[in-house]
């Protein structure tokens, strides 16, 4: 397992967000967290980047225990985030978003300014536009790839299908069919089952901060008394 | 009549700049870490206070206190950042004020301690000293040097941001500093580092203030402050461009106050900030909400 949560425990001031939430992603696996909106999947993303510190449980990273480390040293150890409000910079132009997480993060790899405007035409278009003035669409592929210009192990993707048109989401699908060809590995937080079926090996369900299953993407969409129970809107 | 337009807008130019230069470093700590500094005006004084020191030990070279003076504040201003101002990111507002305020009056009392409650005089500056004559009038060419110097540290602030990968970090870590960690920035060095920085330009402005004020005085920092702080308000506090074109304008008001409405020199400065917070609250360059 490149990256696996042992008995995790977060809270938000006095409320229990995360209980003992345990999980592993294996190299180059594409893994959904799934659930339904507010079950905890955006807090066990945070939780893993080091945003919302557990107060207890292991976070291991490359076997490395990395639960005390700040975010800034878990992105130079090769973990990247995409939030589900992707947190575009909005003073500064598309560009510039991307220029800026390769240069905080340096580490060698396949992805870089060329390959991800390749990956998403769009941004190539958009280069010299200011954050603040592109569309939800075109954040979120900016969003995705700044985290990909770190050229990180593991990348963390917060609702990448949500809010995005039938047509966009079959494109988005292909290109994390693309980044997983070379090499990446991706935990894929998301409640959109279908998406997920296309994209991923495995899958949890989370519900209520707990683990509640865990199985085949396959599985997971063939089992209806599961997919009523935790994911059906 | 035009030579006296010219004068007066002279003197409102240089006094804009003195008021830009210390509102400059309190609107880049503002729009970086979201602190409102009022510890400010006491870094403007030490700066003056320093400067005066290092000029006076060093063969009264006022160019050398300019350069080192500044440094000795910015030893101080790590010192309240790293140890103090640090723990209070997350509170609420009061809370950082009420911390800065508390040093604005141990610092005018050290200042006290150890420069005497008296007043200091200040030196010439050599080759600055005298005055140019101005369509036929006198105007102190250290004024004209302020004039020159405002814009230079505005053009180098912009460049500093704009054009450089230090600039760009702290623009992306003021505009968002959570994604910025996630993305590998050492948030709290480069707060640390700001706040320094935005140190240095206010005890800078302190360093040639002590030619130009005559004399140097503790809580000389308050006045200054108060007026950066309108400036701030009216461009739209975090705003470089607004507190530049702020201090333009408050400067040539009072400019223009001092010389044809006297009593009323500090009252129209404050009814232009009520006028400006009426028409547009969050000042000319400020985002509607933060």
């Amino acid at each position: 397992m490149i990256l696996s949560l042992v008995e995790v425990n977060t809270y938000y001031g006095t409320s229990h967000v995360l209980q003992d939430v345990s999980l592993g992603v294996a190299q180059g696996d594409v893994v959904a967290l799934l659930g339904r909106n507010g079950v905890g999947k955006t807090t066990t993303l945070r939780t893993i980047m080091g945003l919302t510190p557990p107060a207890t449980g292991g976070i291991l990273f490359n076997g490395r225990e990395v639960r005390a480390e700040p975010p800034w040293n878990k992105a130079k150890m090769g973990l990247a985030y995409m939030p589900d409000d992707l947190r575009i910079f909005s003073d500064l132009t598309c560009e510039e978003n991307l220029d800026i997480a390769a240069y905080l993060v340096k580490r060698k790899g396949y992805w870089d300014k060329k390959k991800v405007m390749d990956l998403f035409p769009v941004l190539a278009e958009r280069r010299g536009q200011k954050g603040l003035n592109m569309s939800g669409g075109e954040k979120k592929m900016l969003s995705l790839a700044r985290a990909l210009m770190s050229n990180p192990s593991v990348v963390l993707l917060d609702e990448a299908s949500e809010g995005l048109a039938p047509m966009i989401v079959r494109s988005l699908a292909e290109a994390i069919g693309t980044i997983r060809s070379h090499g990446m590995t991706i935990l894929l937080a998301d409640q959109n089952l279908k998406f997920c079926r296309r994209v991923c090996d495995r899958g949890y369900i989370i519900e209520k901060g707990q683990i509640v299953h865990e199985g085949g993407m396959e599985e997971i969409w063939q089992d209806q008394e599961v997919v009523n129970k935790y994911l059906a809107l | 009549m035009l030579q006296s337009i010219v004068h007066v807008c002279l003197a409102g130019l240089s006094q804009g700049m003195f008021i830009w230069l210390v509102a400059s470093g309190l609107t880049l700590i503002f729009g970086v870490l979201g602190v409102l500094n009022f510890a400010h005006g006491a870094f403007y004084m030490l700066g003056a206070y320093f400067c005066y020191t290092v000029l006076a030990s060093l063969g009264d070279n006022f160019w050398l206190g300019l350069i080192f003076g500044p440094l000795f504040v910015c030893a101080v201003g790590y010192f309240v950042e790293r140890y103090f101002l640090r723990y209070v990111y997350h509170l609420d507002l009061p809370y950082q004020l009420l911390l800065t305020f508390a040093f604005v009056l141990i610092f005018d009392d050290l200042v006290k301690i150890v420069w005497g409650a008296g007043s200091i005089g200040s030196p010439t500056v050599p080759g600055l000293g005298g005055s140019v004559s101005i369509l036929g009038r006198m105007f102190p060419t250290y004024s004209l040097f302020i004039i020159a110097v405002g814009p230079l540290v505005a053009l180098g602030l912009w460049a500093a941001l704009e054009r450089t990968w230090a600039g760009r970090v702290i623009r992306a870590a003021s505009s968002d500093r959570e994604m910025a960690a996630a993305l590998g920035a050492k948030v709290p060095l480069i707060f640390t580092g700001v706040f320094v920085f935005g140190t240095w330009l206010g005890a800078l402005g302190g360093g040639l203030a002590v030619p130009y004020v005559g004399l140097l005085t503790p809580g000389m920092g308050e006045a200054v402050i108060i007026e950066a702080f309108v400036v701030a308000v009216i461009g739209g506090l975090g705003s470089l461009k607004g507190a530049f074109l702020g201090a333009l304008i408050i400067g040539l008001l009072s400019s223009f106050g001092t010389r044809f409405l006297p009593t009323f020199d500090m009252f129209l400065t404050f009814i232009l900030m009520a006028l400006v917070l009426l028409w547009r609250p969050q000042g000319f360059f400020g985002e509607a909400s933060r």
